[in-house]
């Protein structure tokens, strides 16, 4: 699964990972404690030169931020009916601002790098073993598409016999199946000295 | 340091529960409701999660799904991603997901090994709709602006839909334990653990 990631060269791409994530951090604080229209007005201004820079299309920096606006088109005016439309207006910059910059990190990193970025910071912890959860996460990675077969195969395997449409008879299949891939996954990973 | 490291045997039910969560996630989604939610299945592998695979290794497979969705994969509910999603308006929800496999988890440690049917139904039922609202209501209503009882009152929609998963993961839970024994250690209530031998040998299988 290769995420959202859009391939490029630009700064935002050639930045390691950890500092992005770290810049990203500070700068969704910032914003967050913003309070004037005017103020937000350049943050928001300042993010959409980001994306210029970054080389995204249009597209795919409105599917970045898309998923708010549903919750902006019923919040908007249940706020500014409320509370009153200034606050509605500055809600808006707020939380657009703030997805489209997460979006743009998600646009610009790939999903290795981010990984490698968690490694990272984790490794200074102490009681965490960042290799354990590297593997862990890694391992997830792999095991979704087999999980989505599972389901897939078990619904179309209800939908064929046409017998129970319930869902209690989908989900019993999907975690005893579930439970006998864990098993075999246990086994390979023991296999391969994990636990040693 | 040992003995905080997470058997392979844990770590590849983490990560299966945590991908079916993703499964579960992916198929069918509505983006419909009040404040624009989609419903999936994506709560009921959270239930699962807890209530088949218990408190510990329940909790962390919630918790790769909600970091491998942060980190960019199109997981969580409608096909999106990323850390917009997840500090966005609706991440509430996604926390209290975390929450939610913790509490389930930890009930269903103590209904088991018996786990009676109306019990376990009407304790997951508060605990795991609960832990999901705690968080998700409020984090809503001060992201948008909005007055937490409007945000409440939204979230009505839902319940329905919340009550049926809920019914089928105690279901699945009461068949699961019964053919599969050990997945979840029991804690019976009112047992205590003072260094009886019975006692001795559960914690013993449990660290």
């Amino acid at each position: 699964m290769n995420g959202f990631y859009h391939p490029g060269r630009s700064l935002l791409h050639r930045m390691p990972a950890v500092a992005k994530l770290l810049t990203l951090i500070v700068t969704v604080t910032v914003v967050a404690f913003l309070r004037s229209p005017e103020a937000l007005g350049i943050a928001l201004a300042v993010t959409t030169l980001l994306f210029v820079v970054a080389g995204i299309p249009p597209r795919l920096a409105l599917r970045a931020v898309g998923p708010v606006f549903w919750v902006l088109l019923i919040a908007v005016p249940l706020n500014g009916w409320l509370v009153g439309w200034d606050s509605a207006v500055i809600m808006a910059l707020r939380v657009v601002t703030v997805v489209a910059l997460a979006g743009l990190f998600t646009l610009t990193t790939t999903v290795s790098a981010v990984l490698g970025a968690v490694e990272t910071l984790l490794r200074p912890l102490p009681r965490v073993d960042a290799d354990r959860v590297g593997l862990l996460l890694a391992l997830t990675i792999r095991a979704i598409p087999l999980l989505s077969e599972i389901v897939g195969s078990v619904f179309e395997a209800r939908r064929a016999r046409g017998v129970d449409r319930s869902l209690r008879a989908i989900a019993v299949p999907v975690i005893v199946r579930s439970l006998q891939s864990a098993d075999e996954l246990g086994d390979a990973l023991i296999a391969r000295g994990v636990d040693d | 340091m040992a003995s905080a490291r997470i058997s392979a045997r844990d770590l590849a039910q983490i990560a299966v529960f945590a991908a079916l969560i993703a499964a579960l996630t992916l198929p069918g989604a509505i983006p419909t409701g009040a404040l624009g939610l989609p419903i999936t299945l994506q709560t009921l592998g959270v239930l699962l999660a807890g209530a088949i695979i218990g408190p510990k290794k329940g909790t962390l497979a919630v918790v790769v799904y909600v970091a491998l969705g942060a980190i960019g994969l199109p997981i969580y509910a409608g096909g999106t991603g990323g850390l917009g999603i997840l500090f966005g308006p609706t991440g509430g929800f996604l926390f209290g997901f975390i929450l939610c496999a913790f509490v389930v988890g930890w009930l269903t440690a103590r209904l088991l090994p018996r786990y009676p049917f109306w019990p376990a139904l009407g304790l997951t039922a508060v605990g795991g709709i609960l832990s999901v609202y705690l968080i998700g209501i409020p984090w809503l209503a001060v992201t948008t602006g909005t007055p937490i009882g409007a945000v409440a009152l939204g979230m009505v929609a839902f319940l329905p839909g919340d009550l049926i998963k809920v019914l089928v993961t105690v279901s699945v839970a009461k068949a699961v334990h019964r053919a599969w024994p050990g997945l979840i250690t029991p804690r019976p209530w009112g047992r205590r653990r003072d260094g009886s031998s019975t006692d001795a040998t559960t914690a013993a299988v449990d660290a």
